[in-house]
């Protein structure tokens, strides 16, 4: 199901308008996540916090979703381009590649909580496409 | 038996409570059909789906997802047994509409993504939990009679 032009321009149009609220989409992601998935707050037993409004669950949001950023300017490459990311995935924190799709549900779930007018069935659509790429991408090196 | 906190049924209702059927029903169903145009195979007379702005003006469809949000209030209804209640829908959907059980959770899915879309930050963490729970349980029961 790969990346049309219109697919690429939708949603570099709709990352314009999140871009200032990156962060707190990331926070709020992940926070979704470990409540309404508790297996996966296993990946992060290191952490004193694991609730929404802990200084861990922050920060990483911020370096999951900034990667998400990122990657939305390689999505003419995003095996290349995500290549580092995915040894980090596959080899140190090995994580099940399931969970990628888990993430990606809490996105969109967030997207739809703070941007209900913009995020149509059309941006809907392509972003689940990119963020399905995305995680083909990072699973790339897993085997 | 599917167990359920206090504070999960209540936050099922509270979601049930703020649900306009013919809204949420009619948009969600659209995005099923727009985010998983396969899904479209199982709606062969319901005119043009051709593309989005077609399939949000399809009166069949809105009527339709109305259909489904009445699924999910017997379910509702009837939590503490949704298996059984569901028997014959189960039976429809793997029988008569042969409908392939994964759609299920992408149904849930747009769903769920609509109803953040209403209810925003009042859809909290604890409350997505709670009625991803029970679609889970839907989910599973509309599967049963599958073989």
């Amino acid at each position: 199901m790969s990346l049309t032009a219109k697919d690429k321009a939708v949603v570099k149009a709709f990352w314009g308008k999140i871009s200032s609220k990156a962060d707190a989409i990331g926070q709020e992601a992940l926070g979704r996540m470990l409540t309404v998935y508790p297996q996966t707050k296993i990946y992060f037993a290191h952490w004193p916090d694991q609730s929404l409004g802990s200084a861990q669950v922050k920060k990483h949001g911020e370096t999951v979703m900034g990667a998400i950023t990122d990657a939305v300017g390689k999505m003419d490459d995003l095996i290349g381009g995500l290549s580092s990311l995915s040894d980090l995935h596959a080899t140190k924190l090995r994580i099940d590649p399931g969970n990628f799709y888990i993430l990606t549900h809490n996105i969109l779930v967030t997207l739809a909580v703070n941007f209900p007018a913009d995020f149509t069935a059309e941006v809907h659509v392509a972003v689940d496409k990119f963020l399905a790429a995305l995680s083909a991408a990072l699973a790339d090196k897993y085997r | 038996m599917v167990q359920w906190k206090a504070e999960e049924r209540a936050a099922i209702q509270a979601v049930f409570a703020k649900l306009d059927y013919e809204s949420v029903g009619r948009e969600t169903l659209t995005r099923l059909l727009v985010v998983y145009p396969w899904t479209r195979r199982y709606f062969g007379g319901f005119g043009n789906l051709f593309n989005s702005e077609a399939i949000m003006a399809n009166p069949k469809v809105a009527a339709h997802g109305i259909v489904v949000l009445r699924g999910l209030e017997m379910a509702l209804k009837n939590m503490d047994d949704i298996k059984n209640t569901y028997a014959s829908l189960s039976e429809l959907h793997s029988e008569k509409l042969q409908v392939d059980p994964g759609n299920f959770q992408l149904l849930g899915d747009c769903l769920t993504v609509v109803i953040a879309t209403r209810m925003r930050t009042e859809f909290t963490p604890d409350i997505q939990a709670a009625w991803q729970k029970f679609l889970a349980v839907v989910v599973s029961a509309l599967r049963k009679q599958y073989n």
